[in-house]
């Protein structure tokens, strides 16, 4: 008899919060487009990992993963508008054109599109991470934990934020080692685990002992696990593929922007916003820090990770020469966020050309 | 008992039968799966079969998906009725796409009647280039054509890339691998107002329709016949084999070119390096689901396309994952080329007297 109350009372609890829960949600619908499969371990994974935080938050949410950039996107876009969603997150460059002819036909409907720069209807914001906050992050560790003073990077394309990261990546590690070398290798691809294998295998070859990538599968710190050499994780913490190779990894953390998104769609408080945040808003996480770095590198790395998220350190501050001498920051200045969004120089100490 | 007898001719019932027979097999197989994965079969075949269609927008994405590939699986009949293997069509289409594209972007900000058709024949030709290059190989340094034209797709999709990449990237884009908007001029027009379909439906029908008088009223379409059931017989016969190879990969390539061209100029309005969700393979089941007969393959395009509307909206609807339609793409082929099996062979319920 005694049990029998207290479970209808924790059920009755139960059903309670269910239904403020509901109320709160106001039925809101979310949908996600994704680029690869949920289980890639990158980029698409992270959104899902969002997507999750927003379920979390009592509010339903819908995904199509794999969509192409084809003629396809428009579509899904189309079909996620039609059936009841409210607000719907893009989640990749290549959605930038069908977002936005979409949007115009459901002005009732919020667009978010992420990394892009087209904002042509009042319901489209766009969003983007601060990653080359994260990469001066690791620019300083590979700058301390490299002995043949050349580190390898595998880039995806030759666009301003693949050539920021290289850069910001650079800066940091000549600021501890003014001897590195930077090698990149073009993979041509944000996704493709043989190629960015191969890729990594290159520049392994070539000397470096340490590896940076600026594509999305694990392919290349497994490569540097089996080759003995450090590598970063990409996007979500990659330790448990290579617990050897990876030193840290720089984590895309999308759940709180979502979460904060689609209340204020809930509110009615959403309004078009071009956000682009750092460590310091949380949408760039570094992981654990590997115990194979010294105990003064983590202490190091720990305040420039607060210094970076207070503000007190930027990563482009001057003096900064491109590869040619030139100065692009002068002393004592930092780059403002146009100059970064249109970065397509390489800073002095980076090997190779940027391919045309 | 059961018995299994050769049978003296292949049935000409049965082959047309075991299209329908393979469809039916994999809505079966697929009901298997989905119960399997812990969803309603049928509920599940629903969001995939009819749900995406049951609208009159869902029906034009229907004729917009499945353009493309009627388009080149009727390209693709002409060189498998004949012994050829031609598996490159995705790459003419990429080709096909690029010079079309170039022409298209060299009239940027341009208006004028002209400018459509010199698009759409750029890519006709681009297609036939593309084709050529294992036609020649073929027929005078003896190459294996599927390795050529394979070989060849992901030379064009590399190609594309460092176009979209390099020099044709829109200069307002921020480097980002695009090129920019093609001007209405060079843009296929829609058909409907709010709809997607456009002119390129026409190229595809009209293609089923002069494919369909060579195959089966032109002394081509005999000798195509010939030369694919025995190449010893066409040669007997004198018939000009190397004329005939070039010349079907030339139309192949030409079907494939505008399929891309369709793409571009179509829905897309512009060239990156995602242009098609590789239709020219996809292509290749059509043709075989459709028999390499015209009519076969407009019903055949249908089917395929329908795979890919049925994928999207079970995932929306019922979060079934959207890989399930390569997955039905996979079971039509492969319950195809199994029920072929009864084209041989008959089977014989013995035990039972007369």
């Amino acid at each position: 008899m005694h049990k029998f109350f207290i479970r209808s009372f924790v059920s009755s609890l139960v059903l309670l919060f269910t239904f403020t829960v509901a109320a709160i949600a106001k039925d809101v619908k979310a949908a996600f487009v994704y680029i690869g499969p949920t289980g890639d371990h990158g980029w698409t994974y992270q959104h899902d990992v969002g997507r999750k935080a927003v379920e979390a938050a009592g509010f339903k949410t819908t995904y199509v993963e794999g969509v192409p950039e084809s003629a396809d996107a428009e579509r899904v876009l189309r079909q996620l508008a039609n059936s009841g969603h409210d607000i719907i997150f893009t989640t990749s460059f290549g959605y930038m054109n069908p977002t936005n002819k979409v949007a115009k036909e459901f002005p009732n409907v919020k667009f978010e599109h992420a990394t892009g720069y087209k904002r042509e209807h009042p319901n489209v914001s766009t969003y983007a991470a601060r990653f080359y906050e994260g990469r001066t992050i690791l620019g300083t560790i590979a700058g301390t934990m490299t002995k043949s003073n050349v580190i390898g990077y595998v880039a995806s394309f030759p666009i301003p934020e693949v050539i920021r990261g290289i850069n910001s990546f650079t800066l940091a590690a000549q600021k501890v080692n003014p001897n590195i070398k930077t090698k990149i290798v073009w993979a041509f691809t944000w996704y493709d685990p043989g190629k960015e294998a191969e890729a990594a295998k290159a520049l392994i070859d070539q000397g470096a002992d340490v590896i940076a990538q600026h594509t999305d599968s694990t392919a290349i710190v497994q490569m540097a696990e089996k080759a003995g050499v450090y590598a970063f994780g990409q996007a979500s913490d990659m330790d448990k593929f290579a617990p050897k190779a990876v030193l840290t990894s720089v984590e895309n953390n999308w759940g709180p922007y979502y979460v904060d998104r689609v209340k204020a769609v809930a509110n009615g408080t959403w309004n078009q916003k071009d956000t682009w945040h750092g460590i310091g808003d949380g949408m760039v996480v570094i992981s654990d820090l590997d115990s194979q770095m010294p105990a003064d590198l983590r202490s190091k790395v720990k305040k420039l990770q607060a210094d970076l998220a207070s503000g007190k350190v930027h990563s482009f501050t001057g003096p900064i020469y491109d590869q040619k001498g030139n100065l692009m920051v002068a002393e004592g200045k930092t780059a403002d966020d146009g100059m970064l969004a249109g970065m397509m120089t390489y800073v002095k100490g980076v090997e190779g050309d940027i391919p045309k | 008992m059961i018995k299994i007898v050769k049978r003296d001719q292949p049935s000409r019932a049965i082959f047309f039968f075991t299209p329908v027979l393979a469809i039916f097999l994999t809505l079966v197989a697929g009901g298997l799966i989905f119960f399997i994965l812990g969803f309603k079969p049928f509920e599940a075949l629903k969001f995939f079969f009819i749900v995406p269609i049951a609208d009159k927008y869902g029906f034009s994405e229907l004729l917009l998906k499945a353009t493309p590939l009627c388009l080149i699986a009727i390209g693709l009949s002409f060189c498998f009725k004949s012994n050829n293997w031609n598996i490159g069509a995705e790459g003419q289409l990429t080709f096909g796409a690029i010079v079309s594209g170039g022409v298209a972007l060299l009239f940027y900000e341009q208006e004028g009647f002209y400018i459509l058709p010199l698009v759409i024949l750029a890519g006709a030709i681009g297609g036939m280039l593309y084709a050529s290059i294992p036609a020649i190989l073929k027929t005078y340094f003896n190459t294996n054509e599927i390795l050529v034209s394979l070989m060849l797709v992901y030379v064009s999709k590399l190609i594309l890339d460092y176009l979209v990449v390099g020099p044709w990237s829109n200069p307002e884009g921020f480097n980002f691998p695009e090129t920019r908007q093609f001007s209405d001029s060079a843009k296929l027009p829609l058909l409907f107002e709010g709809l997607r379909i456009h002119a390129g439906i026409f190229l595809a029908l009209a293609a089923v329709v002069i494919s369909w008088f060579v195959f089966y009223k032109t002394y081509l379409g005999f000798q195509m016949k010939v030369s694919g059931f025995s190449l010893k017989t066409a040669r007997y016969a004198g018939y000009k084999g190397k004329k005939m190879i070039i010349l079907v990969f030339l139309i192949s390539g030409a079907c494939a070119g505008l399929a891309g061209v369709g793409e571009i100029t179509g829905p897309i309005g512009q060239l990156h390096r995602e242009i098609s969700p590789d239709y020219g393979f996809t292509a290749i089941i059509v043709a075989f689901l459709g028999r390499l007969h015209p009519v076969g393959i407009i019903f055949a395009s249908l089917v395929v396309a329908i795979t890919y509307l049925g994928a999207e909206t079970a995932q929306i609807f019922m979060q079934i994952p959207k890989y399930t339609g390569q997955v039905f793409q996979g079971m039509i082929l492969f319950f195809l080329l199994a029920s072929d099996y009864l084209l041989f062979f008959k089977i014989k319920f013995i035990g039972s007297k007369k």
